[in-house]
């Protein structure tokens, strides 16, 4: 417990959103606000599970295949690139570490989580970060920022989307080509919303200036010379690099 | 051969792999940084983060964007700022991008 001391000595100025030692709850209400919460969310992520049934259709998986993936593989971009290798007779092994590339950046999602999360008992922690999606996280680091104590909201927001997720993978297989443009509805612009509006939330004012600066022009320059999701890290720990060179 | 309860015992090989890989990297980050000492640097650097993350996520996403998508995010914002509510602002900002692709 001596580095949860050094986390509340942090000379940051918004000392109002760290978590209190001890303090961070696993409750059932938490559940459900998560999972309130993020039904809207899960909504426009099932637009992406409708979009992957029918990519895992063409690929030739059945419906049990596709939602059995949907269900224990829980990451979208990762399953869509899975299945599309998959089909173009890529080796298994190569598939698994292309899977595990695309999803590196849930690491630093995962090690965000930890002023909270270790206040929970590892059962918990670790049972619901299985339940991490990109959508959720976000609304989770968002909720806990802002002062909320419910360590369940991860797996609530996260149980709904999962709920959504299979469910759309199976529409997707077996009636998908009608439903399969979320562009149609724009669903596609959800997550952009969602991570905009996060971002409201998680400013701190001009201490937030020189990092998200960094972030934001090296995503770009990554996105541009790396493949996949690449500069969602190589963005977030210019970043973090930034905030760590400029700390006294 | 479409069976729709068919479960191919390679495929199945696959997704177990897949999941394990998933589930590697969304518990390894939490465990990792929980086993070693960081020092107040990095704390910092850790408590910038998710605002990190989430930048690096949306500014490619908003300059592979055009006009319609650059007014939704101008409107998401100010909804969000304005009253913190996400309901709202997704569905202004979604709204907004519907209407703009429209007329674009």
């Amino acid at each position: 417990m001596a580095e949860a001391e050094s986390a509340t000595e942090r000379p940051v100025e918004s000392t109002d959103t760290e978590p209190d030692e001890g303090r961070v709850t696993f409750t059932l209400a938490g559940v459900r606000e998560g999972f309130i919460t993020g039904f809207p969310v899960a909504v426009g992520v099932a637009g992406y599970g409708v979009v992957f049934g029918v990519i895992a259709d063409q690929a030739g998986l059945s419906v049990a295949e596709a939602a059995l993936m949907s269900a224990t593989v829980l990451a979208g971009a990762a399953q869509l690139i899975g299945v599309e290798l998959w089909a173009d007779s890529v080796p298994m092994a190569t598939v698994v570490a292309t899977v595990g590339i695309v999803n590196l950046r849930y690491l630093l999602m995962g090690a965000a989580l930890r002023p909270w999360f270790r206040q929970l008992s590892p059962r918990a922690a670790y049972g619901s970060i299985f339940f991490t999606a990109d959508e959720n996280w976000a609304l989770t680091i968002g909720k806990l920022r802002s002062g909320s104590k419910r360590g369940a909201f991860l797996l609530g927001s996260g149980l709904v989307l999962w709920l959504l997720w299979i469910v759309a993978t199976v529409l997707g297989v077996t009636a998908g080509d009608f439903l399969a443009t979320p562009e149609q509805y724009g669903l596609d612009y959800v997550l952009t919303a969602l991570f905009l509006t996060l971002a409201v939330g998680l400013w701190e004012g001009r201490e937030s200036i020189r990092p998200w600066l960094a972030a934001a022009g090296v995503a770009l320059v990554a996105n541009a010379l790396l493949p996949g999701e690449w500069y969602v890290i190589v963005g977030a720990l210019a970043g973090a690099v930034v905030r760590m060179v400029s700390h006294e | 051969m479409s069976n729709a309860l068919a479960l191919d015992p390679t495929v199945v090989a696959l997704i177990v792999g897949m999941a394990a890989v998933t589930y590697a990297t969304k518990a390894g980050g939490l465990w990792l940084i929980g086993r070693i000492d960081l020092s107040e640097r990095a704390e910092a650097g850790l408590d910038v983060l998710p605002g990190a993350v989430v930048v690096a996520f949306v500014a490619p996403a908003l300059a592979d964007g055009g006009v319609p998508e650059w007014v939704a995010a101008g409107a998401t914002v100010a909804v969000a700022h304005k009253t913190g509510s996400l309901l709202l602002s997704l569905g202004v900002g979604v709204g907004t991008v519907l209407a703009a692709r429209s007329v674009v």
